[in-house]
């Protein structure tokens, strides 16, 4: 009876992981292209972009807040290299640098409205999320800007090894052992839990909100500059709904939007999840739309498992 | 038929929270207006009683009669619709809809119509009137009442859908002493009226005062029951913690040394006003008052999460002024909420975490976390304040109340405080906790920590001060050493009277 009850907790705590290996596994039975060199690399280098935004994501719902202005951030950071190479001839490495700064100022406006002027999240990000798309409108003239071979799509190329599979992994394992091992991880998942009582607990609250939102704007400018990188083109119109699957990958993860509950491991792994529906379903040659009716359902599912784990925790 | 001299009884009740027996084949009967007590410690099993009863649990064996007939409780609305009503500690309301939206909550409209709003608010305002309270209006949002209205305005909401066994839990605990007298004697009317009232309180004194009889659970099981007069409040004690309360307060003796906080004529808008006192190190200076009088208004300015509108406040001998409560923490001043869930725990976070959330420095090198000095800290330091848990890894909601505020504790012990304020330590926490926080308290002094006590409890006051500050609306109306501290002084300066 007992080891019973072990063996399906087990289950129930790691159900994403587990989802996310069944349906690996479906997916290599469904289509035998699935499980080949040159799919699954392609599924890297396309999501390489989509898990940091939805790592910013996680760090923000956490707290309790929300950042809906990741879509139009990650327009910016790929606009805004794109033109300071084509246009101004800076340096392709200083022009990402410049991009993730102007990132870093976003986060910072958005993250001040809603840890200093105490602006709901949702209405906050809301704001720099028009105002976001609008910058990388004007700055384009809302028309593509293609950079010469050689520059920024190296980052994606072979010959380098694909740095952008790199960086990412990298700076996931930084936000895991930031998640685990360090003090400001474990204040920014307090504060989602019980923001009053971590005031009173003698730590500045604020400065933990306002450093989540910084968080998730420089690491949406990078996504940015990473989808420009593999397109080779700098373009104001990425990333719409791209908040909507970041916001997803973190529920797919665990996550409670009420913050103070969520992984980083489990939102990439959730990130992936939604990467592979994608994949399977083009291999496939599902259209388009449908598409997304099986994508909302299966987002469905994945947040009734994580409501029957809460439950059996009680 | 037999039964039927009984409004409810419940027969060798059982439940099983995984391999916790939560409750042990235990039986309780209640007369047609009776005033039934139900006493035992935190984790005796009266919550789980009273859910089982209200729905809100399925028993796992045993009978449920109500008048007689056996019954089964399906959920909560099912308890309703058989009479039974519950007035939890935290009520079920809305803050932000009217007194009567929330009475008439479910049932607004005849079904197909529009709501009468006129007939609404008469309709509430008379149920108000017939209990006593018309001077509560309608109208009025429910959250700009005071919690004792509040109280009045469940209740109203529970007799409205005619409920014939009233189960009130711990009613008392956030209300002062004249809004007790009304709350009794709204009790004693429904008493008159045939309603049957389970109560569950840790004051002794209000069981005496106002039940008829009583049942004991101790660890899940039953431990006595019988009639209120054939009791000593000794021998119910007895039965609940199962030895003798040889004492209730630790002796006293620490060595009070230099003072270490003094705040002079310290204002905070529309709430303080010229509040002055000292505390000295190894002291235990208690804040007596109503609920409202701005004791605790006093200590959060202090410490820094409210403005100080005008007065000095010196901490360790140097002038200060805490703008933010980390100002006051990494001073050495902490201050335990009185409002333990919502403002002191993370009650979804573990153990570990809420122990050392004040403390982090201590355990991390470079901003990095060391788990393994973490753990065995947490774990020695628990054990010294002998508190019951399963793992660390637990979250605290899991913890009885008494647990809980001993992991409240733990955390600004960790804090290396030399001055705390403890806001209503003993809120919600049966009698064995009380005198272990008690000693902790007393511990915490003979160490050189300079201790405030807000509480509303004036025995605890009376059995742990040494000096103590009484407050009415705001300003300080007496201050009385330990010999001259009595219910009586303390009643006539918390009513105002000056010194």
């Amino acid at each position: 009876m007992k080891k019973e009850n072990k063996t399906v907790r087990f289950l129930l705590d790691n159900n994403t992981y587990i989802i996310f290996l069944a349906l690996f596994l479906i997916c290599c039975l469904m289509s035998d292209k699935f499980f080949s060199y040159l799919n699954l690399r392609n599924i890297l280098l396309q999501q390489a972009g989509p898990i940091l935004v939805a790592i910013g994501m996680l760090m923000v719902i956490l707290t309790g807040g929300i950042d809906l202005s990741v879509g139009s951030v990650m327009a910016v950071g790929s606009s805004l290299a794109a033109v300071m190479m084509r246009d101004a001839g800076i340096p392709w490495g200083l022009s990402i640098l410049i991009a993730v700064l102007c990132g870093l100022i976003l986060g910072t406006f958005t993250g001040i409205l809603v840890a200093y002027l105490n602006f709901q999240g949702f209405v906050a990000s809301l704001a720099v999320m028009t105002i976001a798309r609008g910058i990388a409108y004007t700055i384009t003239n809302a028309t593509p800007v293609s950079l010469k071979n050689g520059t920024l799509n190296s980052l994606t190329s072979k010959e380098f090894g694909y740095p952008i599979i790199w960086i990412t992994m990298a700076i996931i394992i930084i936000f895991i052992i930031v998640e685990k091992y360090t003090a400001y991880g474990r204040i920014v998942v307090a504060v989602g839990s019980n923001t009053e009582a971590v005031k009173l607990s003698g730590i500045r609250v604020k400065r933990y909100i306002l450093s989540v939102y910084v968080i998730s704007s420089v690491l949406a400018t990078l996504a940015g500059v990473f989808v420009a990188a593999r397109s080779n083109v700098g373009n104001s119109t990425i990333g719409e709904g791209q908040e909507l699957d970041a916001i997803a990958a973190c529920v797919i993860g665990g996550a409670s939007l009420a913050g103070g509950k969520g992984s980083i491991a489990k939102t990439v792994i959730g990130a992936l999840t939604l990467a592979l529906i994608g994949n399977i379903m083009n291999l496939l040659s599902v259209p388009a739309y449908p598409q997304r009716i099986i994508k909302g359902f299966i987002i469905i599912i994945a947040v009734l498992l994580q409501v029957v784990t809460d439950k059996s925790e009680n | 038929m037999e039964n039927s001299k009984y409004r409810l009884e419940m027969k060798e009740i059982s439940k099983q929270f995984g391999g916790i027996r939560a409750l042990d084949r235990v039986s309780i009967q209640l007369k047609p207006g009776e005033i039934h007590a139900l006493i035992g410690e935190n984790g005796a099993g009266k919550s789980t009683l009273i859910k089982i009863l209200s729905g809100a649990y399925t028993k796992d064996s045993g009978t449920i009669y109500i008048d007689g007939e056996e019954v089964t409780v399906t959920s909560p609305l099912d308890a309703k619709r058989k009479g039974v009503a519950v007035i939890y500690q935290e009520f079920m309301l809305a803050p932000d809809l009217t007194v009567a939206e929330n009475i008439f909550i479910d049932k607004l409209a005849e079904k197909g119509k529009l709501i009468n709003w006129k007939k609404l608010n008469e309709e509430a305002g008379e149920k108000l009137k017939e209990l006593g309270f018309g001077n509560i209006s309608p109208k009025e949002k429910l959250g700009r009442l005071s919690v004792a209205h509040q109280q009045i305005v469940e209740i109203c909401k529970c007799l409205t859908r005619n409920a014939r066994i009233l189960i009130l839990d711990e009613p008392t605990a956030v209300l002062t002493v004249a809004e007790i007298e009304k709350l009794f004697r709204l009790i004693r009317k429904l008493k008159s009226e045939g309603v049957s009232i389970i109560f569950v309180s840790h004051h002794m004194n209000e069981i005496f005062e106002l039940c008829d009889s009583y049942t004991v659970f101790k660890d899940g099981r039953y431990a006595g029951h019988g009639r209120v007069c054939d009791v000593t409040n000794n021998e119910l004690i007895h039965m609940m913690i199962g030895r003798e309360l040889t004492q209730m307060y630790p002796s006293r003796n620490a060595k009070i040394g230099d003072v270490v906080l003094k705040v002079e004529n310290l204002s905070v808008a529309n709430k303080v006003e010229n509040v002055s006192f000292e505390v000295r190190a190894g002291e235990i200076l208690g804040f007596s008052g109503l609920v409202g009088s701005g004791r605790t208004e006093t200590m959060l300015a202090i410490f820094g999460a409210d403005k100080i509108a005008s007065g000095k406040v010196t901490f360790l001998g140097k002038e200060v002024c805490f703008r933010e409560p980390r100002e006051a923490v990494s001073s050495g001043f902490g201050y335990l909420s009185e409002n333990r869930k919502s403002l002191g725990l993370l009650i979804n976070q573990s153990i570990r975490v809420n122990t050392t959330l004040s403390s982090l420095k201590k355990i991390t090198k470079h901003g990095f976390l060391r788990h393994k000095q973490e753990k065995e800290y947490v774990r020695d330091l628990l054990s010294k304040m002998s508190t019951k848990y399963g793992s660390i890894e637990n979250n605290v909601s899991s913890l009885s109340g008494g647990n809980q505020q001993k992991i409240s504790f733990a955390k600004w012990i960790s804090a290396d405080c030399r001055c705390v304020v403890f806001d209503e330590p003993t809120r919600g926490v049966d009698v064995g906790a009380k005198v272990e926080i008690y000693e902790l308290m007393n511990h915490l002094a003979e160490q050189g920590v300079a201790v405030i006590m807000i509480s509303s409890e004036m025995t605890e006051i009376i059995g742990m001060c040494d000096r103590t500050m009484i407050m009415h609306q705001g300003r300080v109306t007496g201050e009385l050493g330990k010999e001259y501290l009595s219910e009586d002084t303390i009643i006539k300066y918390a009513m105002g009277q000056e010194e």
